[in-house]
């Protein structure tokens, strides 16, 4: 054992333990944030729990077990002695009604301590006041019930899918077609103040504009009166009377129906479905009740609009950059400096970054452009605020250094026979690169590219400064002309994961959603990184190849 | 000459070649200047960065410039002396009140009289002066009848004809009759008001008999008027010949001043049983006061003395709760007496006149001498800073008015003050603090950067302190020992860390770990026992089994031996927690912590922070090492072999000697990195900025700081630049952790390379 310990053969233990924590840290890791995102969309059973109370009765409620943890509670008989009890986080949902959709319960307190699967109980979500549990007792239209117990499901089904139809027509006209008019009714307002500013505000343009104003206001008129007669079709649908635990009945108006189903009847292949289902609408929806509900899909698009339009601006700087410095510039200590300085910057942190984003481009650029081409929207910003366009170059800068570096690695790696070959047979520098150079680069200029964009996807911090918003009213591309709204503000799934699991009101509620955009990113990102290895190791094939 | 030998030679200097040869030539060149010049372009963008965060912090450090706009006669001649001078926003207009009770306002320019009145004296004469509240210019008369007036001067703004046009008036309140107070002439008077309350001490002339009243302030809806109905009033016999009354703008710090430099201090929060705190000398005995007034907020309070020194001094609560003056700093640039006071309505600057005609300009809270200049031969009789902190009027016993203006954004900043312990106003000693904002006017910004700095360090020693270990040893493991085939997937897994957005981690960190970390402490303690124990423990038991088990797993694929043990020990360690807990901490150590060995306890701390951001740098470290490690030339491997050394002695003796400057590169590429990471610390910090390196306490770092305040600060103003001066601290802090890891890391290449 001495010389066990002589040799040092605990210390190799200790390193072969290191690696093995480190790797059991991360697959760790990755595994929670899997296994919560994903258990995100698995539909729960639900259980009827008998609560034994203190005057005697029984209270009954109803809920999916959600959390578990031990309490320390003071010992009601002798209050100096803390006693361990544990207790279940019951999501009862119906926060219309009991103020929370949370309770823990004290297992003690059940009766026999044994809870049942409620048989036949619907869980129907809404667009507003989160889940409701219950049982489906009858559809009713204008204040009768005309269908009951089975029927009114089946009915019910049939009436949300209508009302669904519905919604989708109120929101083309509401998000489309008004807010074209809304759109050109602000272009109407900046045409009359770029004529008064250029003093050249007379009688005939005011009379063109007003009346243009005026046809635009008549449409307007027309839209919202197709608007209420499809929010009384809305409304037509009727309602549905749910009874909840305590045997209480509530009504609900099927047009505030996202969907509902019945956990405990689902056999497996349903319940597979169902998760898709559910993973399908965190993808494409519009978040609810401030982002803890519903899906990402603004967050998604804000995301790629940001990543790709960085992409524009990063690859063309990154690679002028690293050509320059490989094939023009002369070597010395000046270059070496300027390498070195590059490099570091890679490790300047992002919120650096981001105050520069605010600071120069934000404040200093964005005021100018908004001084120049922009003054008839003043004192309303319109560059000079933080935007998409700013987030963008931001992410730009901050990525910069990655796709030099890693161009410039690949630059360095071709072969000099080949750019000498090139130049034999009389091709010009410029062909050589062109022609010869970039194309055998180009996998190292991706492994940089895709580096970039995987950085740019996850980082936050420089983000909260120079344009991401909780909540934007509008997708930062549509189909309003330019397209691409460089000067609005967006959402990102990153700053997403932030705002709802640290500043919204309700993050029990919303915790379970967080960790399935958490999931996302991950996956998302480390889809990237995989990505930039195998590309970099066919690259490392190729060379060898060459050099044969 | 053969056909094809013709179309060859056309084809080479033909006039068609030679032009796409012209062409070719001019592309070439537009590549090659293009080229430099976007490439030149865009490394200057890069390190325009730096340049910009220097720009922003810059003006912070710049003196104050002052530039004399002119002078004028002193309206309404210096037969009567000047009481106060109020001045409007624009600094256009002034109103001047002279000891006869005329009010005169005029043009600071064209001298231009706007109002001439005569306050309604009633016969008496005006025997008392004092200030109310210098930014909305109100101030008291006392009267030789004992009356009371209380006045303001106001300013209307109109623009007839598009320009800019301002009217002075003056305003009675309370009623231009004034209260009755004494019998006699007042000869002291001090008054404060709140939005309720007002508190009014007068000293009549032929004794040291005080009078205190107070006031409450009942307002009219029907004719938006505010009446002044008495509360409680007071008498006070001190035996003290004040030639100052300084009343606190808290109601309750009444100090007497005596020219000699004695005072007295009393609290009078209830004014029917005044108590005297404290009798003080405030200088030297052949030093004399000159002159005594409160800064704004009417806290502190300056006195300045014939040998040209200002002092500084405010109320500090000792730990028996139990106020006394102290002298906080003092301020001094000549020896001449000085003879004016001017203080800054809204923040904690003044500036002093003195007999010789000098004038200078100071900050309190930075003690900084922002600038000054000679400004007239006479001595200054008295300066009046303008509302927007952007001028300044100076009355000299020659009856000049000069005004000056004067440019002086970023005074509250120091070198002294970011860095050093500062004594703030109501604090009882100076300390670091920073705190950037609050909800009323005349706050005392605090803008220290050490705490945040420390936090900042202390955030990244800690997890360096999880990070370093296991980041070195499984660097060494990994390419020293570990086979190519086990390697090729676990240096990829390790380094996706990196790529892992650090947004998660701080939401796990903060929602996740540190709730779990608070349950089950003494589990996270047993860790760093169980462990190891448990590491050497498995690695004796392995070391005894029969030789054909070994064998079955070489030394290369421990790591994968190990990955079940490790998630054993670890269950272990933490299912020991609650045993652990019993028997040792009374049942709950976190209550234990607080209770018994009185240390602070936080949810989200230090500890939290060194596990997530620990895990976040451990990629950075153990790639760098591992590149290190792997790259040690192989044949020094092979000797040290050769001559009959285990593994690990040729790894201490051979190759972590000649890699440790790669190693140590790493370890600072580390720090540079956990001393940046912002998303971390915003989440699971608690962001509250303290000084303390308790593990069990959080921090705010300068990066989440930064994170935090950014976005709503006003552009261009000192909290602004200070968080750009942040920013600039963080840049070079990383930027010389980079420079220096990759300095050293080239050097080792270079020595490898002659290896």
């Amino acid at each position: 054992m001495k010389t066990w310990f002589k040799k040092g053969e605990h210390w190799v233990w200790f390193s072969a333990s290191a690696v093995s924590i480190a790797v059991v840290l991360v697959f760790g890791l990755l595994l929670l944030i899997a296994a919560r995102g994903l258990n995100h969309f698995w539909p729960h059973p639900v259980y009827d729990f008998q609560l034994a109370q203190a005057n005697g009765q029984v209270e009954q409620i109803t809920g999916e077990i959600h959390n578990r943890r031990i309490k320390e509670v003071f010992d009601p008989a002798n209050p100096s002695v803390e006693i361990k009890e544990p207790q279940l986080l019951i999501k009862t949902g119906n926060r219309d009604v009991y103020g929370l959709d949370f309770r823990w319960v004290s297992e003690k307190d059940i009766v026999d301590q044994a809870w049942t699967k409620s048989q036949g109980i619907s869980i129907i979500e809404r667009y507003e006041w989160g889940n409701m549990y219950g049982y489906i007792q009858a559809l009713r239209q204008s204040g009768h019930p005309t269908l009951l117990g089975e029927a009114a499901q089946v009915g019910l089904a049939q009436a949300v899918a209508k009302s669904h139809r519905i919604r989708a027509e109120i929101r083309h006209i509401e998000k489309g077609v008004i807010g074209g008019i809304n759109h050109e009714l602000q272009q109407l307002r900046f045409e009359e103040r770029k004529l008064q500013l250029a003093q050249q505000w007379d009688s005939a343009n005011a009379e063109r504009i007003e009346q243009r104003r005026l046809a635009l206001q008549g449409q307007y008129g027309d839209l919202q009166a197709s608007l209420d007669a499809l929010y009384a079709k809305l409304k037509a649908e009727g309602e549905v009377v749910v009874r909840i635990a305590g045997d209480r009945e509530v009504v609900i108006p099927v047009s505030h129906m996202v969907h509902f189903w019945q956990p405990n009847e689902m056999h497996l292949g349903q319940k597979v479905v169902f998760f898709f289902g559910s993973i399908k609408n965190f993808l494409l929806d519009d978040p609810r009740e401030a982002n803890t509900e519903g899906g990402v899909f603004p967050a998604i698009v804000g995301t790629l609009t940001m990543v790709i339009l960085m992409t524009l601006f990063v690859l063309p700087m990154g690679v002028i950059a690293a050509i320059y410095m490989r094939e023009y510039a002369k070597e010395g200590a000046l270059l070496r400096l300027i390498r070195i300085s590059i490099n570091n910057l890679a490790g300047v942190p992002s919120i650096v970054f981001g105050i520069f984003g605010l600071g120069f481009f934000v404040y200093v650029l964005g005021h100018s452009i908004d001084q120049l081409f922009y003054d008839y929207a003043l004192p309303n910003p319109t560059f000079g605020t933080p935007g998409l366009l700013w987030a963008a170059l931001t992410m730009a800068l901050l990525t910069l250094p990655v796709v030099i570096v890693s161009t410039e690695e690949g630059l360095s790696r071709i072969p000099r026979a080949l750019r000498e070959g090139g130049l034999a047979l009389g091709a010009t520098k410029a062909e050589v690169i062109i022609r010869i150079v970039l194309p055998m680069a180009t996998p190292a200029i991706m492994t940089g590219l895709i580096l970039a964009i995987a950085r740019a996807a996850g980082e936050v911090a420089p983000l909260m400064l120079v344009g991401v918003v909780k909540l934007a009213s509008e997708l930062p591309v549509n189909l309003t002309a330019p397209f691409v709204h460089l000067d609005q503000k967006f959402m990102h799934l990153g700053f997403h994961i932030y705002d709802v699991g640290f500043q919204s009101p309700n993050v029990e509620a919303a915790q379970p959603l967080v960790y399935a955009t958490s999931l996302l990113l991950v996956l998302v990102i480390v889809a990237l990184n995989l990505g930039a290895i195998a590309i970099r190791n066919r690259l490392r094939e190729k060379y060898k190849a060459l050099d044969n | 000459m053969s056909q094809t030998q013709h179309a060859l030679h056309d084809a080479l200097n033909g006039t068609a070649a030679k032009k796409r040869l012209k062409r070719r030539r001019l592309s070439d060149h537009t590549a090659k200047y293009s080229i430099s010049v976007g490439g030149v372009s865009i490394i200057f963008a890069v390190f325009l960065i730096m340049f910009f965060l220097l720009y922003v912090v810059l003006p912070l450090f710049i003196p104050a410039t002052m530039e004399k706009r002119g002078a004028i006669p002193v309206p309404g001649g210096i037969e009567t002396t000047t009481l106060h001078y109020a001045v409007d926003d624009y600094k256009e207009v002034a109103v001047r009140l002279t000891d006869s009770g005329r009010v005169i306002g005029f043009n600071t320019d064209s001298q231009q009289v706007l109002l001439d009145q005569t306050i309604p004296l009633n016969g008496a004469t005006i025997t008392s002066f004092t200030l109310i509240n210098e930014a909305r210019n109100q101030f008291a008369y006392g009267l030789s009848d004992g009356r009371v007036l209380i006045g303001s001067i106001g300013f209307s703004i109109s623009y007839p004809n598009n320009v800019r046009t301002v009217t002075p008036s003056i305003d009675w309140p309370y009623g231009d009759q004034g209260k009755p107070l004494i019998q006699g002439s007042i000869d002291r008077l001090a008054v404060r008001d709140s939005a309720s309350r007002m508190m009014i001490v007068v000293q009549s002339d032929e004794d040291d008999l005080l009078t205190i009243r107070t006031f409450n302030k009942s307002s009219s809806f029907l004719t938006e008027t505010v009446e002044l109905e008495l509360d409680s009033q007071a008498q006070m016999q001190t035996a003290f010949d004040a030639e100052w009354l300084l009343l606190g703008g808290r109601m309750r710090d009444l100090v007497l001043v005596s020219d000699k430099g004695q005072a007295e201090y009393y609290n009078i929060a209830n004014i029917h049983a005044p108590e005297l705190l404290q009798k003080v000398r405030l200088v030297p005995a052949a030093e004399a006061i000159t002159d005594a007034t409160f800064l704004t907020g009417n806290y502190s309070m300056m006195f300045a003395t014939d040998k040209g020194r200002v002092l500084q001094w405010f109320p500090v609560r000792d730990e028996n709760n139990d106020f006394a003056l102290h002298e906080i700093r003092q301020f001094q640039r000549h020896t001449q007496p000085i003879h004016a006071i001017g203080v800054e309505d809204a923040r904690k600057g003044f500036a002093v006149g003195d007999a010789n005609g000098q004038f200078d300009l100071f900050y309190s809270t930075s003690q900084r001498h922002l600038g000054g200049e000679r400004v007239s031969e006479a001595a200054i009789k008295m300066i009046r800073m303008t509302p927007r902190e952007d001028g300044a009027l100076i009355e000299t016993a020659s009856g000049e008015l000069i005004s000056y203006d004067i440019d002086n954004p970023h005074p509250e900043v120091s070198l002294s003050s970011l860095w050093s312990k500062v004594w703030y106003e109501g604090y009882s000693e100076p300390t670091y603090t920073w705190q950037s904002s609050s909800g009323t006017d005349d706050f005392e910004s605090k803008f220290s950067l050490t705490p945040l700095t420390f936090g900042t360090i202390k955030a990244a020693l800690y997890s360096m302190l999880f990070a370093v270990p296991i980041a070195i040893f499984a660097a060494i493991y990994t390419a020293f020992f570990m086979d190519k085939q086990t390697r090729q997937w676990i240096k990829p897994s390790v380094e996706l860390i990196e790529a892992l957005p650090t947004v998660i981690l701080g939401f796990l960190a903060g929602l996740w770990l540190a709730p779990y970390m608070e349950a089950n402490l003494p589990g996270f303690f047993a860790i760093i026992l169980v462990v190891p124990l448990g590491i050497i423990g498995f690695g004796l038991l392995w070391s005894k089994l029969p030789e054909r088990v070994r064998i079955s797993v070489p030394v290369g694929r421990r790591a994968v031996l190990m990955i079940p043990v490790i998630i054993f020990l670890g269950w272990l360690s933490l299912s020991l927690s609650t045993p652990i807990e019993q028997a040792f901490f009374e049942g709950d150590m976190r209550h234990w912590l607080t209770d018994s060995a009185g240390i602070d306890f936080d949810q989200r701390n230090a500890m939290v922070i060194g596990f997530a951001m620990g895990f976040a740098l451990i990629p950075t470290i153990f790639s760098v090492a591992e590149d290190a490690i792997y790259s040690v030339p192989a044949y020094l491997v092979n000797g040290s072999y050769a001559l009959g050394a285990s593994g690990w002695q040729t790894l201490t003796g051979v190759v972590l000697p000649t890699a440790s400057p790669g190693i140590f590169s790493a370890i600072m590429l580390g720090f540079g990195r956990g001393v940046g990471e912002t998303m971390i610390v915003l989440m699971a910090s608690g962001n509250t900025p303290i000084m303390d390196v308790n593990l069990f306490e959080g921090m705010r770092t300068l990066s989440a700081n930064l994170a935090v305040e950014m976005g709503e600060t006003e552009v261009d103003s000192s909290h602004y630049r200070v968080l750009f001066l942040a920013g600039l601290v963080l840049f070079i802090f990383t930027f010389f952790f980079n420079t220096l890891a990759e300095v050293v890391r080239q050097k080792m290449r270079r020595k490898y390379g002659s290896l």
